[in-house]
């Protein structure tokens, strides 16, 4: 992802001389092309993302769009409130990009799981969270959140992530893309999980449960249509992220349902328990704390079918 | 950026007039919504007098104007001295300063931007303005634009982490538009500077950060007004100006009070205080 959204950027700041980008000393091997082109619109700031966030949206103020660059909770809980005040209380016009979504650095530590962001990046007014599903979703939610004026949050895995789309999607913030169409299921995920959640409807079909699939890139603003069709239209909705339970995708969609009329579409959140984790190891084995993602959504079909019965 | 040489704009019987007023509005304002802070107001009132007298090119009538001076008030509890001079500069009507603080206004306890003409930055969370200020005159560099950006500081803000890394940043990048005032009053939120982390030897932390340094009498037009005359202080480094000031500056008893910092006159003590200041009430 990493690699595409670096195309992606250079190829906006070539048109666009208002793009400038800030990173809190990171990105090697990722930022040479854009500091090596653009060097004048280039500022690694050192390490400090509060003086980094600050930076931006003094500079957003003065016309710039400011990309801040960094890994993990580094440019968005170390400097929380600088992106509540300085930029969403301004409607800045800062895209926050970070890099390393969920366990993409797993074996790194504890401090390098970015597994609550989305939840507090949501909570702010006016922020757009944006995590897309592949590079080719990458490429495009960065030219997206270039032409949407004010505060932006591009979650990104690593590099190396497997391409989902085979073609270019049509692609709007705060509209899911469809992937897969079924009755018996609706699978939603975001970012770093696309391509387990596609290979698991696959497995699902295989044994005769058709489901279909949304690639939620945008968490907010939430494409609710998307959310509130796929209640009416299936039987069940199993939301699948990279990211606590607390607060991200799964508690998003459930917002949704829970206010909707009528009977209950059957609903299961899969993500990182929102509890204290002390396992450490590669980003497969740390997924491991979803739990088995293939039972959770045959179960939750079984339940559906339950329920159904019931009636 | 070569110095340049800002024309007087008031003379100095008219600056300290203008300091007057903004003690007096201040002082009324914190009465009236029962508010906080009329000490650090008290403090910065003359360095505000001149920044907006005479220093800044800022127009009232344009406060968007793109080659305008930038301030930020990045001690943001100073709010109400703030309002106060840009409805004395005509930035909006004086009869909003009566709204401070109350339901519906646009003139709430810390700064607040939105709706207020004049204001570039909200603030109130210590420790934000001067970052904010590195990126406005970054993006001036950036542009060629020759307008400068002021940050007021509080010296208890500088126990934040954030103050340090832009303090660090500006002279990296040689932003010689950039000018930092600190209102040494020497009290902050719960204790004197000396008892709760003491900030000495100040200027030398700013000397040795790479910063062009000036220290005053932050209560004496004249002094800031001579300090600001020409700027930057040296060619391709940042300028600070480590005002020492009185907190409750100008109303006797209120002069060095801890107090001060969040007890509200009441109205005995307006009167006593705008007698002292020599204005109507």
């Amino acid at each position: 992802m990493r690699p595409s959204f670096v195309a992606a950027l250079c190829e906006a700041a070539a048109k666009d001389p208002r793009i400038w980008l800030l990173c809190g000393d990171l990105g090697y091997s990722a930022l040479e092309p854009f500091r090596d082109t653009f060097g004048s619109r280039y500022v690694n700031v050192g390490v400090a993302e509060q003086n980094m966030t600050g930076i931006a949206a003094g500079m957003a103020r003065a016309g710039k769009i400011v990309f801040t660059y960094s890994i993990a909770n580094f440019p968005t809980l170390r400097c929380l409130e600088q992106i509540r005040n300085d930029v969403c209380y301004h409607e800045a016009n800062v895209k926050i990009v970070a890099v390393g979504a969920g366990f993409s650095y797993s074996s790194q530590g504890y401090t390098h799981h970015g597994v609550e962001d989305i939840a507090i990046m949501r909570a702010l007014p006016g922020m757009a969270v944006v995590s897309p599903g592949d590079p080719v979703e990458t490429t495009l939610a960065t030219r997206a959140i270039i032409d949407r004026p004010g505060p932006c949050y591009l979650r990104l895995g690593k590099a190396g992530e497997p391409k989902v789309h085979t073609s270019v999607p049509a692609f709007e913030l705060g509209k899911a893309i469809q992937l897969a169409d079924g009755e018996d299921l609706t699978l939603i995920t975001t970012g770093t999980m696309l391509k387990d959640v596609v290979d698991l409807s696959m497995r699902l079909r295989a044994s005769g449960i058709a489901s279909r699939v949304l690639s939620m890139h945008t968490v907010s603003p939430l494409d609710v249509a998307a959310v509130q069709a796929a209640a009416h239209e299936t039987a069940a909705i199993v939301t699948i992220e990279e990211h606590s339970v607390v607060g991200g995708l799964g508690s998003a969609v459930a917002d949704v349902l829970a206010e909707m009329d009528g009977p209950r579409v059957t609903f299961k959140k899969v993500g990182v328990p929102g509890r204290l984790y002390h396992e450490i190891g590669s980003q497969k084995f740390m997924r491991q704390l979803l739990g088995d993602v293939d039972a959770i959504a045959r179960g939750t079909v079984e339940r559906a079918r339950a329920a159904r019965a019931q009636k | 950026m070569s110095p340049t040489k800002t024309p007087p704009k008031a003379a100095l019987p008219e600056l300290v007039e203008l300091a007057r007023q903004i003690r007096a509005q201040s002082a009324r304002m914190v009465h009236a919504a029962n508010a906080s802070h009329i000490g650090t107001c008290l403090s910065m009132a003359d360095i505000l007098a001149v920044l907006y007298g005479q220093v800044m090119r800022v127009d009232p009538a344009r406060p968007e104007w793109e080659d305008r001076d930038r301030f930020i008030l990045s001690k943001g509890h100073g709010a109400a001295a703030l309002y106060s001079v840009l409805a004395e500069r005509g930035f909006f009507p004086r009869e909003w300063l009566r709204t401070y603080c109350a339901d519906g206004t646009k003139l709430s306890g810390h700064v607040s931007h939105y709706g207020v003409p004049g204001i570039e930055l909200s603030t109130g969370s210590l420790g934000h303005g001067l970052s904010v200020g590195c990126g406005m005159a970054l993006a001036g560099k950036g542009d060629g634009r020759s307008h400068r950006t002021f940050v007021l500081l509080s010296d208890g803000e500088c126990d934040e982490g954030s103050i340090w890394e832009a303090v660090l940043f500006a002279p990296h990048h040689k932003l010689d538009n950039l000018v930092v005032i600190v209102d040494f009053n020497k009290i902050q939120s719960f204790g004197s500077v000396k008892e709760v982390l003491d900030l000495d030897p100040f200027a030398d932390k700013w000397r040795a950060f790479g910063w062009a340094v000036r220290e005053i009498d932050g209560n004496d037009c004249a002094a800031v007004s001579e300090s600001l005359a020409t700027l930057p202080f040296e060619a391709g480094k940042p300028s600070v100006v480590i005002a020492h000031t009185i907190k409750g500056k100008g109303i006797s008893f209120m002069e060095g009070q801890l107090a001060w910092h969040y007890k509200s006159p009441n109205a005995e003590q307006l009167e006593k205080a705008l007698a002292e200041l020599g204005v109507s009430k």
